[in-house]
């Protein structure tokens, strides 16, 4: 469904990105672990158009080639992004940040019939559905950031961070949530530092170490291997 | 706007025909308040009451609520920081002027004031109730929002990669610009009928008087003029507030990022939103350039007056209407009104607005407008609560 050949980012003189590839199949939860500035979260803005990939980079979505098309456009193909840190719209409703989601669709119904859907995905967005999105707490705004995003109806969705500073009840929510998108038919991939958690739930995995793919595989046989449990899930094997 | 509204009523449900209805009558009724105005209040505040001052005022008042108003769709609503606005009055108050002082000329061998009883602050004038005249000025007044509309235009390219800071010395630029070419560049207004008569229309829109201002303008501003434009403004700006079109400008300002993530068009929204609102400001500012007992100068229209505007939108709260119409009404007011003070007054118009912006840092209202009760949180205590405020 996307493909992915030596992506390379540069922001200024700094490299970000030094050439990546990847594959993301139809159907799947693909996680992208690494630490901190390893270029997790450059990869997706460069999938979803935000930041300008370098020349020679080869983004291919559906057959189609996205590299370097404008994020409006990437959109409306259904590939769309939950951006990292929520980036809800703070003085709006839940109602308007969903309805901003919705914003490439005009099929009123449609609009309608998900706002349902993703209201009983996030029972607790119900339950604030009029209350402005920067008073929420910052669960319930990732919740809703994920729930904007599926109100674009995306086949493929990309999420970064979504375990960015919720406590650790909140996490184990977003996660059994992000399986319930999955079966549904949306296709994922998640961008996470939360290396325990985002093996659990997607089926392959990449590691990036400073702008490079070190590691691939299953994501039982990545969780498995010392080098990941020593590096990313703290535990000293 | 308002048609992307009716388009999406008429997805509703309600036939066509009455959602068109529904799109185009409450211009209709903007144009009978407009008439109101202009046939029963202003005889009755000039004549019944001689308040010739107070008349004056609100006349004023209206230029600024639709400056302050189309700003807002920038400043407010998208979040761009401009502070050029009075640039694109110049322009329009310039281009507008041309039209009918040399299209006065062409057409009645004088530029006295011809129009009918709407486009006049005279009274006991006989007057019939139209003339080619008023035509003239409203063909005048929409030509100066045009070209300030493409000079929005040009100014909001630079926003599509300047923010904050970088964007607003962009636009200030601009602003000096203008007045700097207006003042210099241009020749002294002409006014032997014969000459006019012969000189190319190319070469009189060169001669606007330059430092010394465009004189001799025919006062056309009226209530009617300028409650029709007002009217038409805060309607166009409510539109956009609560239609798809608006909550994505304000999604611009809330979280660009997001905002494009979610599929927002974000260069051609700003774009749109400079245009729309440099359109306003140059109708405000051709209004300005025929109002009674205004010198059209350049010199008036430079980052002062910008920065008047700013205020204004600031102090009303960035991204709420009634807001930036409630301090445009203030601050237009409240120079006038501490005139007693004399020379203290511009240090306590100061004090008054630090004061302000102390209290209330978010402005009047906030995103707010001021029927919403949200507007109001903070005067009953509730702005304690954390991020209530906002």
């Amino acid at each position: 469904m996307l493909e992915v050949e030596s992506l390379a980012v540069s922001y200024g003189a700094i490299k970000a990105l030094h050439g990546i590839g990847l594959r993301v199949g139809r159907g799947e939860i693909v996680t992208l672990i690494g630490s901190n500035g390893a270029g997790k979260s450059t990869t997706l803005r460069a999938i979803s158009g935000l930041v300008r990939p370098a020349a020679g980079s080869k983004i291919v979505y559906d057959g189609t080639s996205i590299a370097s098309r404008p994020p409006h456009e990437i959109v409306r193909m259904g590939l769309v992004q939950s951006p990292e840190g929520r980036g809800v719209f703070p003085n709006m409703t839940v109602e308007e940040n969903l309805e901003l989601g919705a914003y490439v669709r005009s099929d009123r119904d449609g609009i309608d019939a998900d706002r349902e859907k993703a209201l009983s995905l996030f029972p607790r967005l119900k339950e604030r559905f009029r209350q402005s999105a920067g008073t929420l707490s910052g669960g319930e705004q990732q919740m809703l950031a994920m729930a904007r995003a599926l109100m674009a109806r995306p086949r493929l969705l990309l999420l970064d961070e979504p375990s960015l500073g919720l406590a650790p009840q909140i996490v184990q929510v977003i996660f059994r949530i992000i399986r319930e998108i999955n079966a549904g038919g949306t296709t994922i991939l998640l961008v996470e530092q939360n290396a325990h958690m985002a093996l659990k739930v997607a089926h392959r995995a990449y590691v990036l170490e400073v702008g490079r793919i070190v590691m691939e595989g299953p994501a039982a046989e990545l969780a498995a291997s010392d080098q990941v449990k020593n590096a990313y899930m703290g535990r000293h094997a | 706007m308002a048609w992307s509204l009716s388009s999406r009523a008429s997805q509703l449900g309600p036939p066509a025909a009455w959602s068109l209805v529904r799109g185009v009558l409450p211009f209709l009724a903007c144009v009978a308040v407009a008439i109101l105005a202009q046939v029963i209040l202003k005889p009755f505040l000039i004549t019944t009451l001689g308040w010739d001052f107070a008349a004056k005022m609100i006349v004023d008042v209206g230029i600024n609520i639709v400056l302050a108003v189309s700003l807002t769709l920038v400043n407010g609503f998208t979040g761009q920081f401009s502070i050029g606005h009075a640039a694109f009055m110049a322009v329009g108050g310039y281009t507008a002027a041309a039209i009918v002082y040399y299209g006065s000329y062409r057409i009645a061998g004088n530029p006295d004031l011809a129009g009918g009883v709407l486009s006049s602050m005279l009274v006991g004038r006989e007057a019939p109730w139209f003339t080619p005249h008023d035509l003239l000025f409203l063909v005048a007044m929409l030509a100066g929002g045009v070209v300030a509309a493409l000079c929005g235009y040009l100014v909001g390219l630079p926003s599509l990669r300047l923010k904050g800071d970088y964007l607003a010395i962009v636009t200030l630029g601009f602003g000096e610009i203008v007045r700097v070419l207006i003042q210099s560049q241009t020749g002294d207004v002409l006014y032997d009928p014969e000459e006019i008569a012969q000189t190319p229309a190319w070469k009189l829109a060169g001669s606007l008087g330059g430092s010394l201002g465009f004189s001799g303008l025919p006062f056309y501003t009226s209530f009617f003029w300028v409650y029709l434009l007002v009217l038409v403004t805060l309607l166009l700006a409510w539109r956009i507030k609560n239609s798809s079109y608006g909550r994505a400008l304000i999604s611009i300002r809330e979280d660009e990022i997001a905002s494009e993530a979610m599929g927002v068009d974000t260069t051609r929204f700003k774009i749109r939103a400079f245009v729309l609102s440099a359109f306003l400001a140059g109708c405000a500012g051709a209004l300005f350039a025929h109002t009674v007992g205004v010198q059209l100068n350049a010199a008036e229209l430079g980052f002062v007056k910008s920065f008047d505007i700013i205020i204004m939108v600031v102090l009303g709260g960035l991204g709420s209407i009634s807001g930036a119409v409630i301090a445009a009404i203030i601050l237009t007011i409240l120079p006038e009104a501490l005139r007693g003070v004399a020379e203290y007054r511009m240090v306590a118009y100061a004090v008054a607005l630090i004061v302000m912006m102390l209290v209330r840092p978010k402005g009047l209202l906030g995103v707010h407008e001021v029927w919403e009760r949200a507007a109001w949180d903070w005067l009953l205590g509730a702005s304690k609560r954390k991020g209530a405020g906002r």
